[in-house]
């Protein structure tokens, strides 16, 4: 099935990719081949800024296949998120070597600060860009696969399932403030140098970061895209329309819940891993189960079951933040919180589907 | 005693041991000619007995309808053939070699039992033709559905199948835009899809109006001996025209078994449902 087949008859989704291209194209060219006293420079600043969004588009994505096709509401996302950037993180510190306030090569700082004497166990091998690449999908995905395996085998479905992704979250939240886990407790991990001997702070790096991000952006739709388009895609939206009717016609709910779940987790990851070098943090906040339940607003706000409506409603709600929470800080959740309202209420559809997307549930 | 018993079926020689018989890939053996055999089944729920010491032989190609007032355990006997509900005691088996309490559900799909629930349940945001396609026997684990492509065969085969429940010029509508009664054929479509031994269909013409409820019965009776065919229904009338043999539960059990004349006749029968 070719690149044309997939996108046949998915004019948003085109459209979305079309966008995607221009920007990979024209956003290098503004931002470094143009003066900065020129009025179509784009500033480094709004590159990386324009990269984030695209990475929480990614995440916005994977939320949308498990819960717009296959009918799970995952309040539980951010973890995955998380522990994808937390794979990130630590080869982003093991890069730092001994350019730390420390000056310590082998241990990260905070284990410096803690006393440690050596670099845990599960430390290892994170010097190496594959290995941590590696663990960016692995991690996400065995948990999604241990959780799904254990939730959907007992038959934990609807808001019950959202309740437990939530709680998994806070848990692994809690967790993660801890000195003792590794992880570097309450601060988390930062002060980052460079990835693959690349200055983070250079502006080639961050255009470079940006393009990652917008490419496996792009990927990672066009491979949802394949997965929806299959008839396992079909069986998906069968099981979030009549559960028992897809048992009772041979297909085994529980594996193809499992599947699907596990690769949208494995989406996450990715998306954690290529938003934590262009903010340059990441900290236990990222797992609190408010940006869990952000996700899944923008998500509803985009359109439900469009994939590029989840992508736009997390670029958008996303550019609103930036702008409201410097502008009105104290308003923005009420702003949320009301246009998440009003949007359940008035356009089921979300944006997405008012702008023209007549077919976009299917 | 039980437990010698059990150890007598388990050690016979020739028989294998439960737990290395394979549950999947399994053809059905019907070589003595009877398809389903329920013995001794028993079900209670909170110390009510819905299924009591059930005993049930059905042949291979026969239509068969059940009936029975509310209560009698017939949609009960349906969840336990189907492996929804576990029985307490008792057996079933689906031909001479397949134990289908070792089963789960998909498993027992796979081996040829299709079910219409009493409500249709059709995935309405699909197509005719789509619904049909994932009904479609074939590999149905998670990598090979995702690889599945249609070819031509078995387009020949949906399409073939549209015609058999007349919904042809609907196949590209989506199944939640059809009537009440061409839910309940679409339905049927798809268990036929699966090419089962055993159709088991719960009260298809609920609702429906005359003339749907002639087709239903036409279709009905038009498989019987390509598949075996179980209807549970309400309605009297509807039984009459298609009925050739007929069971009677009454609170869990098999109270007659006979032609539609001779259950009628029977004035156990008369007692608790017909008359009254």
């Amino acid at each position: 099935m070719g690149i044309f087949n997939i996108l046949k008859g998915d004019r948003g989704g085109q459209l979305f990719l079309a966008i995607l291209l221009v920007a990979v194209l024209a956003v290098p060219y503004f931002s470094l081949a143009t003066s900065p006293d020129s009025p179509f420079h784009f500033s480094i600043y709004s590159v990386t800024l324009l990269g984030k969004y695209l990475a929480f588009a990614l995440l916005a994505i994977a939320v949308d296949l498990a819960w717009g096709y296959l009918g799970i509401l995952s309040l539980g996302h951010g973890a995955f998120f998380a522990l994808g950037g937390y794979a990130m993180g630590m080869y982003l510190m093991r890069q730092i070597g001994d350019r730390g306030v420390y000056g310590n090569p082998q241990l990260p700082d905070f284990m410096v600060f803690l006393n440690w004497d050596s670099l845990p166990w599960f430390w290892l091998g994170f010097d190496m860009f594959w290995f941590a690449m590696l663990m960016v999908a692995l991690i996400p995905g065995l948990l999604a696969l241990l959780f799904g395996w254990l939730a959907f085998r007992s038959r934990v479905t609807g808001v019950y399932l959202s309740i437990i992704t939530q709680a998994l979250t806070y848990a692994l939240m809690l967790a993660f403030f801890r000195n003792e886990m590794g992880f570097g407790g309450n601060n988390g991990l930062t002060d980052f140098k460079d990835i693959i001997g690349f200055s983070l702070q250079s502006d080639n790096t961050r255009v470079a970061l940006f393009i990652a991000t917008a490419l496996l952006l792009g990927l990672g739709y066009l491979a949802c895209r394949l997965i929806v388009m299959s008839r396992l895609g079909k069986v998906a939206v069968a099981i979030r329309d009549a559960e028992d009717r897809v048992r009772f016609i041979g297909y085994r709910v529980e594996h193809v819940k499992l599947a699907i779940f596990t690769f949208s987790a494995v989406l996450a990851g990715i998306a954690g891993a290529l938003y934590v070098p262009q903010v340059g943090i990441i900290n236990p906040g990222e797992f609190s189960p408010i940006n869990s339940i952000e996700i899944v607003i923008w998500v509803a706000i985009g359109g439900r079951a469009t994939l590029y409506g989840a992508a736009a409603g997390a670029i958008l709600v996303n550019y609103g933040k930036s702008y409201f929470t410097a502008a009105l800080p104290e308003v923005w959740l009420f702003a949320l919180g009301t246009l998440f309202v009003l949007v359940t209420l008035f356009l089921p559809k979300g944006i997405v589907g008012v702008l023209g997307g007549k077919r976009a549930a299917k | 005693m039980k437990t010698l018993d059990r150890l007598r079926t388990g050690m016979s020689r020739d028989r294998v041991f439960d737990f290395m018989m394979p549950t999947t890939g399994l053809e059905v053996d019907v070589s003595h000619g009877i398809l389903l055999y329920l013995e001794g089944v028993t079900v209670s729920f909170d110390g009510f007995k819905a299924i009591d010491n059930l005993n049930l032989y059905l042949e291979a190609g026969e239509l068969r309808c059940i009936i029975g007032p509310n209560g009698a355990g017939k949609t009960t006997m349906m969840d336990i053939i189907t492996g929804k509900t576990r029985p307490q005691r008792g057996s079933v088996h689906f031909g001479q070699n397949i134990d289908l309490l070792r089963l789960s559900e998909p498993e027992i799909a796979q081996v040829g039992i299709g079910r219409k629930f009493q409500k249709p349940t059709v995935f309405e945001s699909h197509t005719v033709f789509e619904n049909l396609e994932m009904a479609m026997s074939g590999d149905k684990r998670v990598w090979p559905t995702f690889r599945a492509r249609l070819n031509g065969e078995q387009k020949d085969q949906i399409d073939k199948m549209l015609e058999t429940i007349g919904l042809v010029d609907q196949r590209a509508d989506t199944a939640g835009s059809l009537s009440h009664g061409q839910k309940q054929w679409l339905e049927i479509g798809m268990l036929l899809m699966q090419d089962p031994h055993l159709l088991l269909v719960d009260e298809p013409v609920a609702g429906m109006t005359h003339q749907e409820m002639e087709r239903t019965a036409d279709l009905l009776t038009s498989l019987a001996g390509r598949h075996t065919v179980v209807v549970v229904e309400h309605d009297m009338d509807f039984v009459r025209s298609i009925a050739r043999k007929v069971t009677v539960l009454h609170q869990g059990s098999v109270l007659a078994e006979g032609s539609m004349e001779e259950v009628q006749n029977d004035r156990r029968v008369v007692e608790v449902y017909l008359g009254g």
